[in-house]
């Protein structure tokens, strides 16, 4: 029963977080446009090769998708004060937590769907592989959404979750094979480029949709998906030690 | 009848980076009753409320609500507990309807259930023709009324009220007593911290006054009122004489202290328990009548000065330092 109620609780602040923040214009053209922008300034510069950027374009819009709102929601709610009501109510913090990164995964998840559904007007996938393409979405959009968590509870102001989940996002279009492929970038730039979840995310969608095209694989698609299994643990149970050590 | 101990606190402590804010306190609470904690602002009052009710982890002693230890049954002990911050703290985006909805879907009511719960206690706190208004649209003795009722909706046997009045205006404030009146007429447990006195006073059946991180007094108003009962004082309104010649006799009482009179009213301080049987026999003997009479007890803020060693003027002070 317990664990029933804690359940129902977890779903309910997901579902109460996608109402009231998710799926709302501003953050809806921010998962969207922000990743077809930059996948345009991309192809303008080289529009050969368009389709080996749509793995690239998922993970992006996966990454800016689960951390667009995620990466400030805890931030916002706690400089409110709303986000004591959950800690009030009957669940554990893990239950809170997990509510609010389901909330920003499902969001995530869906925009990468719907930029996906919109590349298959453009391109056609022989080889795809849909259980793998459906697990690299659902894991990424989680681990993506663990890693805003972690940044939203890192911080005070909601500014500096701005500023801090920036810092993460944006050098990791670039250091993670979304449009320069790993192999190209110097030795101990792949070094860092490996410590980066965004790098499992796009090989394992590289891997779903084209896996023909990717012949420098590194990583085979089990080792990619257990290491964003780990990255998801590892920024879920970070997170709710900060937490639990901030809220004393 | 035997007392039931719903809050059972012995020794509890916090620190805050090495600074004590709460110093092994022990009170309990018995079941149906007001019980008030009274304090300066950074007493100590708003730590406990949230050691007890799971938001901190206390750094020593243990306390148990409804039996379930407050450490080791945090879970179930918040389905005992509605609690009432000081800020009100509901989803500003979220209408009053939505807002008491979340609430009773967060404690697990059934969807039909929680429907009627919140149509229940928006009419309970007369805002049907708010209730779908945004949160944040309110205004600030609305919001007050909707943060209790969202901690109305599992109808918890104890409720928390951390400065359940504070920056309300008198009507509101005036409006939510009798709402506490109400819920503890309904047999809930009341827990409220307050640095007003007066309304400490007007609500609660007992009252422990915390100061500095530490309990320094814990019984009923009346028993804190008689604990600094000193000197005894009387006003007497007479209807029918010289007053100036009753005042040089009076003076010559047994026991008086002091005698202050304006026009045919007389407020004699005795040091000792004065004998009124006397005191009426003498005065009818002179033929003299009484228009009233009355004991004048020590008021509570008068108990709280003596108890404390504090100025009144230090509890009219509110968190940002300013007074009303």
């Amino acid at each position: 029963m317990v664990i029933v109620n804690e359940l129902k609780a977890i779903y309910f602040i997901a579902l109460k977080d996608i109402k009231s923040y998710y799926f709302k214009p501003p953050n809806i053209s921010w998962g969207i446009l922000f990743p077809l922008a930059m996948a345009l300034a991309f192809y303008l510069r080289n529009p050969t090769g368009m389709i080996d950027l749509v793995p690239g374009l998922l993970g992006m819009t996966l990454l800016f998708g689960a951390t667009s709102m995620e990466a400030v929601v805890i931030t916002f709610e706690r400089r409110l004060g709303s986000f004591e009501r959950l800690l009030l109510a009957p669940v554990s913090l893990e239950g809170v937590l997990m509510g609010k990164l389901l909330g920003g995964a499902f969001f995530g998840f869906i925009v990468a769907l719907a930029i996906f559904i919109l590349s298959l007007i453009f391109f056609s996938f022989p080889k795809l592989n849909p259980f793998l393409l459906f697990s690299s979405l659902v894991l990424s959009s989680i681990a993506f959404s663990g890693l805003g968590g972690f940044v939203s509870v890192a911080v005070k102001e909601v500014f500096e979750a701005q500023t801090l989940a920036n810092l993460f996002r944006f050098p990791m279009i670039f250091l993670s094979g979304v449009f320069i492929p790993i192999e190209t970038l110097p030795k101990p730039i792949q070094f860092i480029s490996y410590l980066l979840p965004l790098t499992y995310s796009v090989e394992l969608l590289h891997n779903s949709l084209l896996p023909s095209h990717h012949s420098n694989t590194v990583i085979p698609a089990w080792a990619s998906l257990i290491i964003l299994i780990i990255f998801l643990f590892f920024f879920y149970f970070v997170s709710i030690r900060v937490l639990r050590k901030k809220l004393g | 009848m035997e007392t039931r101990w719903v809050i059972e606190v012995e020794g509890l402590t916090k620190y805050y980076n090495g600074l004590l804010a709460v110093d092994h306190i022990h009170f309990k609470v018995k079941e149906g009753e007001i019980f008030g904690f009274l304090g300066p602002n950074g007493a100590g009052k708003t730590t406990t409320i949230r050691m007890l009710c799971g938001l901190l982890t206390p750094s020593e002693g243990k306390a148990r609500v409804m039996g379930l230890d407050i450490r080791e049954e945090t879970v179930r002990v918040k389905r005992q507990i509605g609690v009432v911050p000081e800020i009100s703290n509901l989803y500003d985006e979220l209408t009053c309807l939505e807002n008491l909805l979340f609430m009773g879907q967060l404690y697990g009511l059934a969807k039909e259930e929680r429907k009627k719960r919140a149509e229940e206690l928006i009419h309970l706190i007369r805002l049907e023709s708010k209730k779908d208004i945004p949160f944040s649209k309110l205004s600030k003795g609305m919001k007050r009324s909707l943060t209790i009722a969202a901690a109305l909706v599992h109808k918890p046997p104890i409720v928390f009220l951390d400065e359940p009045t504070s920056g309300l205006d008198v009507m509101s404030a005036r409006n939510l007593r009798s709402m506490i009146r109400e819920l503890y007429r309904q047999g809930t447990t009341i827990f409220l911290t307050t640095h007003h006195i007066e309304e400490a006073n007007l609500l609660c059946h007992r009252i422990a006054i915390i100061v500095k991180g530490r309990i320094i007094a814990n019984d009923t108003p009346e028993a804190l009122r008689r604990s600094v009962q000193g000197k005894f004082v009387i006003e007497v309104e007479v209807e029918n004489i010289d007053v100036s010649d009753l005042s040089k006799w009076m003076k010559e009482m047994e026991g008086v202290e002091e005698i202050k009179q304006n026009q045919h009213r007389f407020v004699l301080t005795f040091s000792r328990r004065p004998s009124l049987e006397n005191l009426f026999y003498s005065l009818r003997k002179r033929g003299i009548v009484i228009g009233s009479v009355n004991t004048l007890q020590p008021t509570l803020e008068d108990a709280f000065v003596k108890i404390t060693g504090l100025d009144k003027e230090m509890m009219m002070v509110d968190k940002e330092g300013k007074k009303p």
